[in-house]
C-alpha cells in the first residue's frame, strides 16, 4: 500500500456557476520513501495540488476527491483537529519563498519550538536542545546565535534552510518541497537541494518534489509526474520520461532545457501561454500549443491511458511502443 | 533602535520648535492691537498704551520677544490669564488630570471593543459578523460626537435617570486632591460611594469621546488583519499543523498589532481635540472646556499656552508609540 | 489575463469553447472600469445616492424649501413635526423656538455644509497639490522646509488647530472655512508629495525630461494626473471631515453666527430645549450625520474602486 494515495482529486475556484478548473481527475500516489517530482508551467496546477493535500484551500476554493488517503487513513473524512496533528509532523511542507515564510515577529527558536511544543510537547530546554541539533542538521553555522535572530536577519538561503528544519523537526514521512530553490540564488540552489536530498535518503521520508525545472528532477527524482493547465499530461519513470517522452509537451520541455540546446542559435521554447480561466480548449489543452495537433486534438479531450507507472494523455503518442492499448 | 530614536527627535525638535513660531505668531496675528487684546481693554489712553506695550514686553524687537517667551516655556513659564491673573502653567495643570482621566478611559473604551470586533470581523469575513461591526464602526466614524453625547445624555440621564448629566462627582463627596483623577483620588481615600459617584460620571463622556477612535480602531484592524492573513507565513503556520486560534492569536495578530498601534498612538490627538467639544457638554473642568472659553473671552495667553501644550503631549505621545513601535517590530529594533 | 493575446496561440479557433471570445476584447476604458467596480459596492452606491440627493438640496434650496430659513411665524413657536402629537401639515418636521420652519431650515443648511466642504476643501486641496508637488521636484530644503511646515500643523489635533485659526481669525463662517481648509492642508501636501515622488522616477517622466518639458508641464501636465487617483479619494473623505468639522465649530459657537441656518449652529442654540422639543435637537444631528456617512461611503467606494492593490 503507498504511503499517500490520491484518486480523481479536483480543485475548482471560481463561483459554483462558473468554476475555475485548478486542477481535474487527478491521481498519485507515493511509496514511503520515494521521491516524485512533478513538473509543469506556472499556473499547471502543481502547487493547488499539494495544498489540497495539505487542506490549506479556502473558500472559495472547493477540493474534491474519491480518495485521498494518507498511510492507510482518509485524510477528507478525517475531522479538522485530527488532520491538523498530521500536518507538521507526518506531513510537511516547505514554500517557495523561505522569506516570507517566516513570520518576521519571532526569531528562528520561537518558530522551531513553537512546532515541537504543539506537536510533541517536553520542557522548555528540552526544546531548545532540540532546535539546536536540527538547526545543525541542516548544516547552519553558529546555530546557537542564529536561534535568536529574526528572518529579516538572515539570507535566502539561510532561511531555506531553517524552514526545511521546522518540516522535518518532527520526522516527517511525506516532505513536500514546493519550487524549494526558485527564490534562492543560483549558487544556493544546489546546495539546498543537496541538502534536501540528503536528509531524504538519510531519514527514508519521501519526497514529492514540485518544480517547473525538468534538470532538477532528472538528477533527484525517481518518478516523474507531468502537469498542464491542471491536468496530468504524463507520468513515468525518471529514466523513460527523460529518454522516450510519450507526451509532445513532455518533449517540447525537454528540448527548452538549455543543456539540450548547447550550439544552437536560439533556445527552443513553447508558443503561446497556458489556457486561462475560460478559455481552456474543447479538445486536448494542449492543441493550440502542439506541434503535431491534428483534427481529433481540436475537438476531443484525450483520456490517460496506459498502467502506472507510465501513463500519457495523448491521442498521438510519440513513442507509441511503449503503451499497451 | 537608538539610531531610530535619535532620527525620530530629529524629526521632532523642528516641530517643535515650529510650534512655539506659531503660538507666538499667534498673538501678533491677531488683526488689531495685540495690546488692546492681552489687556482686554478698548480705546485706551496712548500713555497707558505705551506703558502696557512695556509691561507685556511688546516693544522689543520680535527675535528678542521670541527668545524671551522660548526660554520662559521652557522654565515653565506661559504667561497669566489676563481674566484670572493667575498663571497659565498652573491653571492648566489644575485641569489637565480631568481630561487625562476621560482621554485614558475613552481609549482603554476604544481599544478593549474596537480591537477584538476588528479580529473578529477579519476572522469571519462577508459574514454577517462582518458587515455588522463594518457598519456601527462606520457609522460611529461618522458621528458627530457633540450630537451623540447629547443623545446618551437624553437616552441614559433624562429618560433613564442612570447617569448624571454633568460634571465629575456628586457634590457632596470632595475628596482631597493629590493625582487629580478623581477614580484614583476616591480610591486613595478609600470612599467607594464616591468612586461610585466619580465612574458614573465618568461613563457617558468616556462613550462620547470613545466612540470615533473606537471606529477607527475597528476598521484599521480589520483591514490589518485581512493583510496578515494573506501572507505566506500564515499559510506556513497553517502548515505545521498549529491550530487555527494560535495562527490567528498568535502569529497574525503580532503583525497586525504594528501598524494598529501607531493608529491608537495617533487616535490621541482625536482624543484630546474631541475632548474639546466632550467636556463642553459634560460641563467636564478639563483643558478643552477651558481652552474653548478663553477663545471667547479673549484670553490669549490661556489659548497659546493651551495650544503650545496640547501639542506637547501630543508630539511626546508620538514618541512613546514610535518606542512601542520599535519594541514589537524585531525589523526596526535590531 | 488578457484574452486577447492568448488567442494568438489558438490554432483553429472555430473549434473552441464557447466560453473564448473570438473578438480581442478592447479593454474597458478607465472611467467605465471605475465604475463597474464602484457599482459592485452597495454602501457606495448608498453613498453616491444620499450624496446626490443633498446636491439636489442645496442646489435648489430656493425652490425646494417651503419657507424661508430665517422667516419667524410668531403664532407657531416649538410646533412638532407633522407626524407627531400637535404637529401641523403645515410645517412638516416641526419649527424651532422661534418659529421658523425646521425643513427650511435643514434645507438650506445642506447648501451651507456643501459650500463649506467645496470652498475648504477646494482651497486645501489646490493649494496642497502645489506645496505637495514643488515638495517633490524641488527636493533639498524646499523639501524639507514645507514637510517640517506640515509635520507643524500635523502634531496639533485637528479640532484644536481650527480652533487656534479661528482664535487669530474670529469667529464665523468664511474664517470657519479657512481654518478647515489649514486643517486639511498636510495630507493633501503629503498624498500629493508621496505619489508624485513615485511617479517622478518612473521612465515615462524621464523621456518627457528628456524631450525637453520644463518642470510646469512636466509636473502638471506628466505627473499630477497620475497622482489623481488618491488625491480623489482624499477630498472625498475630506469633504465629510469638513463638514463635521465646521458642525462642531458652529456648535462651538465659533463658526457660522445665528441665524444662519447652518446645523452645528443651530443645534447648539437649541440646546436649551432638548428635552421639551426633541426634534430642534434631533433632526440637525441626524442632517450631519448622514451628509457625513454619505461622502465616507463614497470615499469608501472610490478607494477600492481605484486601488489596484484589492482589485481581484
Amino acid at each position: 500500500m503507498p504511503l499517500l494515495e490520491i484518486k480523481n482529486l479536483s480543485v475548482h475556484f471560481g463561483t459554483p456557476e462558473r468554476p475555475v478548473v485548478a486542477v481535474e481527475k487527478l491521481d498519485l500516489a507515493i511509496d514511503a520513501g520515494e521521491v516524485v517530482g512533478i513538473v509543469g508551467e506556472s499556473g499547471s496546477g502543481k502547487s493547488v495540488t499539494s495544498l489540497a493535500l495539505m487542506g490549506l484551500i479556502d473558500a472559495p476554493g472547493r477540493v474534491s476527491a474519491d480518495a485521498c488517503s494518507f498511510d492507510g487513513r482518509d485524510l477528507l473524512a478525517m475531522k479538522k483537529r485530527e488532520r491538523r496533528k498530521l500536518l507538521g509532523r507526518d506531513i510537511a511542507m516547505i514554500f517557495q519563498d523561505p522569506v516570507t515564510s517566516l513570520n518576521p515577529c519571532f526569531t528562528v527558536g520561537d518558530h522551531l519550538t513553537e512546532t515541537l511544543a504543539v506537536h510533541e510537547g517536553g520542557s522548555r530546554k528540552a526544546l531548545r536542545a532540540r532546535a539546536l541539533e536540527l538547526l545543525r542538521q541542516v548544516e547552519i553555522p553558529d546555530p546557537e546565535r542564529r536561534l535568536a535572530a529574526y528572518p529579516h536577519q538572515l539570507s535566502g538561503g539561510m532561511s531555506q534552510r531553517v524552514m526545511i528544519a521546522l518540516a522535518i523537526a518532527c520526522n516527517p514521512r511525506l516532505l513536500i518541497a514546493d519550487e524549494p530553490t526558485t527564490a534562492l540564488d543560483v549558487t544556493v540552489q544546489a546546495q539546498v537541494l543537496e541538502l534536501l536530498l540528503r536528509l531524504q535518503r538519510e531519514r527514508g521520508m519521501a519526497l514529492m518534489l514540485i518544480t517547473h525545472d525538468l534538470g532538477v528532477i532528472a538528477e533527484t527524482a525517481h518518478r516523474v509526474m507531468v502537469m498542464y493547465a491542471g491536468q496530468v499530461m504524463e507520468t513515468g519513470t525518471a529514466d523513460d520520461l527523460f529518454t522516450h517522452p510519450q507526451h509532445p509537451y513532455t518533449e517540447a520541455l525537454l528540448s527548452a532545457l538549455p543543456e539540450n540546446n548547447v550550439g544552437r542559435e536560439r533556445l527552443q521554447t513553447i508558443p503561446g501561454m497556458v489556457p486561462g480561466a475560460f478559455d481552456r480548449p474543447a479538445g486536448c489543452l494542449l492543441a493550440p500549443r502542439c506541434q503535431y495537433a491534428q483534427a481529433r486534438c481540436q475537438s476531443e479531450r484525450p483520456a490517460l491511458r496506459g498502467n502506472p507507472p507510465c501513463q500519457v494523455r495523448c491521442h498521438f503518442p510519440l513513442h507509441a511502443d511503449g503503451i499497451k492499448e | 533602535m537608538i539610531a531610530f530614536l535619535l532620527r525620530r527627535l530629529g524629526v521632532l525638535i523642528p516641530t517643535f520648535i515650529g510650534i512655539t513660531l506659531l503660538v507666538f505668531a499667534l498673538i501678533r496675528l491677531i488683526p488689531g492691537d495685540p495690546v488692546e487684546a492681552m489687556s482686554g481693554e478698548r480705546g485706551m489712553e496712548a500713555s497707558r498704551h505705551a506703558e502696557l506695550l512695556k509691561e507685556f514686553g511688546l516693544d522689543r524687537p520680535l527675535p528678542v520677544q521670541y527668545a524671551d517667551y522660548v526660554y520662559k516655556a521652557v522654565k515653565g513659564d506661559l504667561g497669566r490669564s489676563i481674566v484670572t491673573q493667575e498663571p497659565v502653567m498652573r491653571e492648566f495643570l489644575d485641569r489637565f488630570p480631568a481630561t487625562f482621566e476621560l482621554a485614558l478611559c475613552a481609549i482603554i473604551f476604544a481599544v478593549v471593543i474596537g480591537i477584538p470586533a476588528g479580529i473578529l470581523a477579519a476572522f469571519k469575513r462577508n459574514s454577517v459578523i462582518d458587515y455588522g461591526v463594518m457598519s456601527v464602526s462606520l457609522a460611529g466614524y461618522s458621528m458627530p460626537i457633540f450630537w451623540w453625547a447629547l443623545l446618551l445624555i437624553l437616552f441614559f440621564s433624562v429618560q433613564l435617570g442612570w447617569t448624571p448629566v454633568s460634571g465629575r462627582i456628586a457634590i457632596e463627596y470632595d475628596p482631597q486632591v493629590v493625582t487629580g483623577m478623581m477614580l484614583v483620588d476616591t480610591l486613595l481615600e478609600g470612599d467607594f460611594e464616591a468612586f461610585r459617584s466619580a465612574l458614573s460620571h465618568l461613563i457617558l463622556p468616556t462613550i462620547a469621546l470613545g466612540t470615533i477612535p473606537l471606529a477607527t480602531l475597528a476598521r484599521m484592524t480589520r483591514s490589518a488583519m485581512l493583510e496578515v492573513l494573506g501572507e505566506d507565513y500564515v499559510r506556513a503556520a497553517r502548515a505545521r499543523g498549529l491550530s487555527p486560534l494560535r495562527v490567528v492569536g498568535r502569529h497574525a495578530l503580532r503583525n497586525a498589532l504594528i501598524p494598529v498601534i501607531t493608529v491608537i498612538g495617533l487616535q490621541v490627538g482625536t482624543l484630546l481635540a474631541g475632548a474639546i467639544l466632550t467636556e463642553t457638554i459634560f460641563s467636564w473642568p478639563g483643558i478643552g472646556k477651558w481652552m474653548v472659553e478663553a477663545i471667547h473671552r479673549r484670553d490669549y495667553p490661556v489659548v497659546q499656552g493651551g495650544i503650545l501644550m496640547t501639542a506637547t503631549i501630543v508630539i511626546l505621545v508620538n514618541l512613546i508609540v514610535d518606542v512601542c513601535y520599535g519594541i514589537v517590530n524585531p525589523r526596526i529594533r535590531h | 489575463m488578457t484574452n486577447s493575446s492568448d488567442n494568438t496561440a489558438v490554432a483553429d479557433p472555430g473549434t473552441l469553447s464557447p466560453l473564448n471570445p473570438l473578438n480581442p476584447i478592447t479593454p474597458p476604458s478607465p472611467l467605465a472600469e471605475l465604475w463597474r467596480d464602484f457599482r459592485r459596492n452597495r454602501g457606495a452606491l448608498l453613498g453616491l445616492a444620499l450624496v446626490l440627493v443633498f446636491v439636489f438640496l442645496a442646489v435648489f434650496a430656493n425652490w425646494v424649501a417651503p419657507y424661508s430659513p430665517i422667516e419667524q411665524y410668531r403664532e407657531a413657536i416649538l410646533v412638532p413635526p407633522a407626524w407627531a402629537e400637535g404637529g401641523r401639515m403645515q410645517f412638516l418636521l416641526g419649527t424651532d423656538p422661534v418659529g421658523r420652519d425646521m425643513l427650511s431650515r435643514l434645507i438650506y443648511g445642506t447648501r451651507l455644509s456643501l459650500l463649506i466642504g467645496l470652498v475648504s476643501i477646494g482651497l486645501s486641496m489646490s493649494l496642497g497639490i502645489v506645496l505637495g508637488l514643488t515638495a517633490a521636484y524641488r527636493g533639498g530644503k524646499t523639501d524639507i522646509a514645507i514637510m517640517r511646515c506640515m509635520d507643524v500643523l500635523m502634531a496639533l489635533p485637528s479640532l484644536l488647530l481650527a480652533v487656534a485659526v479661528i482664535a487669530i481669525l474670529g469667529p464665523g463662517l468664511i474664517n470657519a472655512m479657512y481654518a478647515i481648509a489649514i486643517v486639511q492642508l498636510p495630507s493633501f501636501v503629503r498624498l500629493t508629495r508621496a505619489a508624485a515622488l513615485g511617479e517622478l522616477s518612473r521612465d515615462y517622466v524621464t523621456a518627457s525630461r528628456i524631450a525637453g518639458a520644463g518642470p510646469l508641464r512636466l509636473m502638471f501636465i506628466a505627473v499630477l494626473p497620475n497622482c489623481l487617483a488618491p488625491l480623489i479619494v482624499q477630498a472625498t473623505l475630506g469633504f465629510s471631515t469638513a463638514i463635521l468639522d465646521a458642525a462642531a465649530l458652529g456648535f462651538l459657537g465659533l463658526g457660522a453666527q445665528p441665524p444662519t441656518p447652518e446645523w452645528g449652529t443651530m443645534l447648539s442654540s437649541a440646546l436649551e430645549f432638548i428635552q421639551s422639543a426633541w426634534w430642534v435637537v434631533s433632526l440637525p444631528g441626524i442632517a450631519i450625520l448622514l451628509a457625513v456617512l454619505a461622502f465616507n461611503l463614497m470615499g469608501d467606494g472610490l478607494r477600492d474602486a481605484l486601488d489596484p492593490k484589492l482589485k481581484r
